[in-house]
């Protein structure tokens, strides 16, 4: 068995076989119907080596145009923010990479620890009581929020803003049925919810589900909307981008019941759409209806301060078809790299990179509209890091033209919203510099019209 | 510190090892000591709401162990008139006095008849032999 | 050891954010500023790494020691892998970018594709869902869609799952909006084929089974139980979470099942991450293809690669974009080294399993007493009994050694149960080593069970109060029991 993963040498196996008492190894499948075994070798490729593997990787990874290839300004709810070298280094402890769900909190104190402080992390950008330890994605924290609504409240409406990014709204509906729940969707209003509008649909909703700033780029009155929905009984759910809690209030300040996201930004690469995580924080009243894991600080046998994995029973291996969540393995390295990323910015350079974020927003819309004579989509409303152009032509085609250029001008928002065919969502991260939105600017008014 | 094992005679059984004082037309609830016993130390009692229609046979409430948790089923049907604070404050109360100090709910009888089908305590001690 | 947040004084960094002279300030709305500076961290860039550093020092991963950590596959991550998925075509790529900018990627999901197929012998695959559980919910929207499209939806309301199943079976049932039906495990460790007989009917939808099970045995009544469940015209469904004992010998497609998840972390060595990532791909027949998620990965006949949203009986999206695209990456390039050996791979999963259960048969109770596949049962109830020792302790007490406890307390249908998976990525003198520790602490256990009940005594903590974390849960740091690092020096944004 020489393989760099196999370890048995011949004199093992024969060894081995002789304790168990069987002839062979193929006597250890006997309890396999002939008829469900598969009888030939699997039709693969032969294997490779590491080096030969390498070599054939670096070949796909090389038929991408990624962020270092072009000068990109898409986002649509992936960023192309800055990771620090001290996230690998972190993550990349094997320590950590290659350990599992700290079920033995002895052995798992670093992990434990470092899911308690990210908790803590989380409960501070978003103004809340308690953050579980990670969901799968921004998307997926959406459907597990309503899933606490629904138990929450007994109700079986959710209410989602159509200014909410598509895809959480896409999963939200896929999960729904199984859920028992309907969904419901408020229009925008040239770029934003109306609160009036949107409290007339909460109306004997679980709960309504709005992003801040919304798909758009657009910032929405949040605490009208939270009001909106406290009016109606129905929990407020924000999903917000945690780069931008520097700078916008926090959604526990403003009355909302539940915080969710997508951590991408704040840590992680974009990497094609994952792995990333999502993270869910909730007011204390809702912690036992949290999906996932949960670490909570204790003392061990000699009174010093530990972390464990607590309220379990809320989880699937205790209460199964009761529990919360059927989530069992979820994100905790990417989670792992979100706290470090918060670390390293600390309070100062989130705020700092919130201001540069939407300075250089700002900038690039300055310019599309003088150099490149575009005009707003919704010209009244306040933006942070991204927003919304109309090209005069149909946008797939202007990104296409612009990407023959160099530079991937954003995403086509057509793909979406009726009537937005000629609409460019353009997004600008801390990694693009003045130099590269006067490219942007230039390009887009040789593309597009 | 938790109790010793006893089944009071004074008390009527739910083979679901749960159990009821009646006092004229209103009933206190708990469980039983063996049901403690293999719960481990409770960590939480999540009640009804006063006011709230219990029914025989059927759960009323969930009590929990940090690796398990537990239906708690109603002996008797009836209406919540109180429910224990001591040991939703602090539910080892069950564990240390599980007929005493550590009831869970009062409720005032809508059949009184059902009772009847109840066991007495050298009835519910042969169940437990039986398991 | 402090909290970072201990460690923090206001003032101090590890970050500088470019700033650009001569652009526009930056506003907020009054209304919807930021009134009080989240209280993150404040340390400069050492003090960082050493805390990380320090944390990863009080953790037990694969790369530290042997993990039998059952039901898990805690099977070795190459590291070449790490340094692949870092590579800027993948890393940097944005699940947004045009088809023609994208080729290699979905390049790789496609040949992972195809390989899954080969792997689990059915005709379609969904690499979307984000791990196990979600490949379980996914599997079941499946078959609800699929039973609606057929006009049995109404009808077929029932999962039957057996009582060794993983929790998450139960709760996804739940999730999907299915109704259980459990079914017993007889005294060899299958299903109980008449208890099964007697539940299944036109109203159940499916079968979910983990085979091997969680018992670690095979389930010898399989043909039986597939000739029940379709022949009532229902589905089943194969957790795929102990895939690793038949890689290349047998296959679910071959077994009977229509729908399969993979765990790519589990079988294809995506690392564990202290609890995630994972992935979950399923595997369909060809009849529950036109209801998987969407976007589907194509390759088209000129050769180039797409995604297909145009699938009109679609289930949707059960998360975003193609699904966990790194963790594809890991586990396409594991797979690439294994290629045909994947079949090596799970016979010595098969064999060091084995060779473990005959070293301690006569030393721990083995319920089932049979061959196993990738892992093993054992009962510490004889322990109890006779010593007052638990599970819990010989776990704790294997710590001492330097080892990762196997799965404690599962599966339920075991009292004491310790669940041994020791995967193909050891050596012998490793397995012999654990094996001597688990004889060396019956032994203990007979002549001074107190040494198992103070175990561990050589990790950083002591036993853990477990009742004291779940009576009054703190889950987060409480600053204001700790005013030093309370108010951070942070200006507050400027309004317009």
């Amino acid at each position: 068995m020489t393989h760099p993963f196999l370890a048995l040498t011949d004199a093992d196996v024969e060894e081995m076989l002789g304790t168990v008492g069987v002839a062979s190894i193929d006597e250890l499948f006997r309890d396999i119907p002939a008829g469900m075994r598969l009888g030939r070798a699997l039709e693969l490729e032969p294997p490779l080596s590491e080096q030969e593997l390498s070599v054939h990787m670096a070949e796909l990874a090389a038929r991408n145009v990624d962020a270092t290839r072009e000068v990109s300004f898409l986002g649509a709810g992936i960023y192309d923010h800055y990771v620090p070298a001290v996230v690998d280094a972190v993550m990349q402890r094997g320590e950590f990479l290659t350990a599992y769900t700290p079920y033995q909190p002895e052995m798992s104190q670093g992990v434990l620890q470092a899911i308690f402080e990210y908790q803590t992390a989380i409960c501070e950008l978003t103004g809340m009581d308690v953050s579980n330890a990670s969901g799968y994605d921004g998307e997926t924290v959406a459907a597990d929020a309503c899933y606490i609504a629904k138990h929450a409240t007994g109700r079986t409406k959710i209410v989602v803003t159509e200014a909410t990014n598509p895809q959480v709204r896409q999963v939200v509906k896929t999960y729904a049925p199984g859920f028992g729940l309907e969904v419901v969707e408020v229009p925008h209003r040239d770029g934003t919810t109306d609160p009036g509008e949107l409290r007339r649909a909460a109306e004997g909703a679980a709960a309504v589900i709005f992003q801040q700033p919304n798909f758009f780029g657009c910032l929405e009155p949040t605490p009208d909307l939270a009001a909106a929905a406290n009016d109606a009984e129905a929990l407020p759910i924000a999903h917000v981008d945690p780069l931008s809690l520097g700078l916008l209030e926090a959604p526990g300040r403003y009355g909302c019941a539940i915080a969710l996201g997508e951590g991408q930004a704040a840590g992680n690469m974009p990497s094609y759409g994952g792995p990333h995580y999502g993270f869910l924080a909730a007011r204390q009243t809702f912690i036992r209806r949290m999906p996932g894991r949960i670490v909570g600080e204790t003392v061990d046998a000699a009174g010093e301060r530990g972390y464990v994995l607590t309220l379990q029973t809320r989880e699937q291996h205790i209460r199964r078809e009761k529990a919360t969540s059927n989530i069992t393995t979820n994100q905790t390295l990417l989670a792992l790299g979100g706290l470090v990323y918060l670390t390293w910015l600390g309070p100062q350079g989130l705020r700092e990179l919130g201001e540069t974020c939407l300075s250089l927003a700002a900038y690039a819309r300055e310019r599309l509209l003088e150099v490149a004579g575009l005009e707003p989509l919704f010209a009244e409303q306040a933006t942070f890091k991204e927003f919304a152009v109309r090209v005069g032509r149909n946008a797939r085609d202007v990104i296409r033209d612009a990407r023959a250029l160099g530079v991937h001008p954003g995403y086509a928002l057509g793909r979406d919203y009726e009537g937005m065919d000629d609409v460019l969502l353009v997004a600008v991260t801390e990694q693009r510099t003045p130099a590269e939105i006067d490219r942007l600017a230039a390009v887009l008014a040789e593309v597009a019209r | 510190m938790a109790a010793a094992e006893s089944y009071p005679d004074d008390l009527k059984y739910h083979p679901e090892h749960d159990w009821a004082r009646l006092d004229g037309d209103e009933a206190v609830l708990g469980i039983t000591w063996f049901a403690v016993d293999s719960l481990g130390e409770l960590v939480h009692f999540e009640p009804p709401e006063p006011g709230a229609t219990v029914a025989k046979d059927a759960p009323y409430g969930e009590v929990e162990s940090v690796k398990a948790v537990s239906d708690v089923i109603a002996p008797l049907s009836g209406q919540v008139v109180a429910v224990n604070a001591k040991v939703i404050e602090a539910p080892e109360t069950v564990n240390a006095d599980p007929y005493g100090e550590g009831w869970l709910i009062r409720i005032r009888l809508s059949d009184p008849a059902e009772v009847a089908s109840l066991l007495d305590g050298a009835a519910y001690r042969q169940v437990l032999a039986e398991q | 050891m402090k909290l970072i947040y201990e460690k923090s004084q206001p003032g101090r960094r590890a970050s500088v954010i470019p700033v650009h002279d001569g652009l526009p300030a930056p506003e907020v709305p009054a209304e919807l500023r930021r009134a009080k500076p989240p209280r993150l961290p404040e340390v400069p860039e050492f003090e960082l790494v050493r805390h990380f550093t320090e944390l990863s020092t009080r953790n037990f991963g694969i790369d530290s020691g042997f993990y039998p950590l059952g039901s898990c596959t805690m099977k070795y991550n190459p590291r070449v892998n790490e340094r692949l998925v870092g590579l800027p075509g993948f890393a940097r790529l944005h699940p947004y970018q045009d088809e023609d900018g994208v080729q290699g990627a979905l390049e790789l999901e496609w040949r992972l594709q195809q390989i899954l197929l080969e792997v689990t012998g059915l005709d379609a695959v969904s690499l979307q869902p984000a791990a196990g559980s979600q490949g379980e919910l996914t599997g079941l929207m499946l078959v609800r869609a699929y039973y609606e499209d057929r006009g049995e939806s109404e009808q077929r309301r029932k999962v039957v799952i057996p009582d060794t199943a993983h929790g998450t079976n139960p709760a996804s049932v739940t999730m999907a909006g299915y109704e259980l039906t459990h079914v017993q495990t007889d005294a060899r460790g299958n299903i109980d084929v008449e208890d099964l007989r007697a539940k299944v009917d036109e109203h159940t939808a499916a079968l979910m089974l983990t085979n091997p099970s969680t018992l670690g045995l095979f389930d010898e009544s399989i043909e039986e139980i597939e000739r029940i469940f379709h022949g009532a015209g229902a589905l089943m469904y194969y957790d795929g979470a102990n895939l690793n004992a038949v890689c290349g010998i047998s296959r679910p497609g071959d077994m009977g099942f229509d729908i399969v998840h993979i765990n790519l972390h589990k079988t294809f060595s995506q690392p564990h991450g202290g609890g995630g990532p994972g992935g979950g791909p399923i595997a369909v027949r060809d009849m529950l293809e036109p209801f998987l998620p969407v976007p589907a990965v194509i390759r088209r006949d000129d050769g180039t690669f797409g995604l297909d949203f145009d699938r009109p009986k679609t289930i949707g999206k059960v998360r975003g974009f193609t699904g966990p695209f790194g963790v594809f990456v890991r586990a396409y390039a594991y797979m690439r080294m294994y290629g045909p050996r994947l079949r090596e791979m799970s016979e010595a999963a098969v064999l060091n399993a084995n060779y473990m259960r005959a070293r301690l048969r006569d030393a721990y109770e083995l319920p089932y007493d049979r061959l196993c596949m990738h892992e093993f049962v054992l009962s510490a109830r004889h322990l109890k009994r006779e010593h007052g020792v638990t599970a819990l302790d010989v776990a704790k007490r294997l710590m001492d050694y330097g080892f990762h406890p196997p799965t404690i307390y599962f599966p339920l249908v075991v009292p004491e149960a310790l669940m041994i998976e020791p995967t193909e990525t050891e050596t012998k003198e490793t397995l012999d080593a654990f094996c001597d520790a688990m004889l060396e602490i019956a032994r203990e256990a007979a002549e001074n069970p107190a040494l198992l009940k103070g175990a561990p005594h050589h990790r950083p903590v002591r036993r853990l109060d477990e009742v004291r974390a779940a009576k009054t849960p703190v889950v987060k740091y409480a600053f204001e029991e700790h005013p030093v690092s309370d108010e951070p020096a942070v200006e507050l944004p400027k309004g317009v």
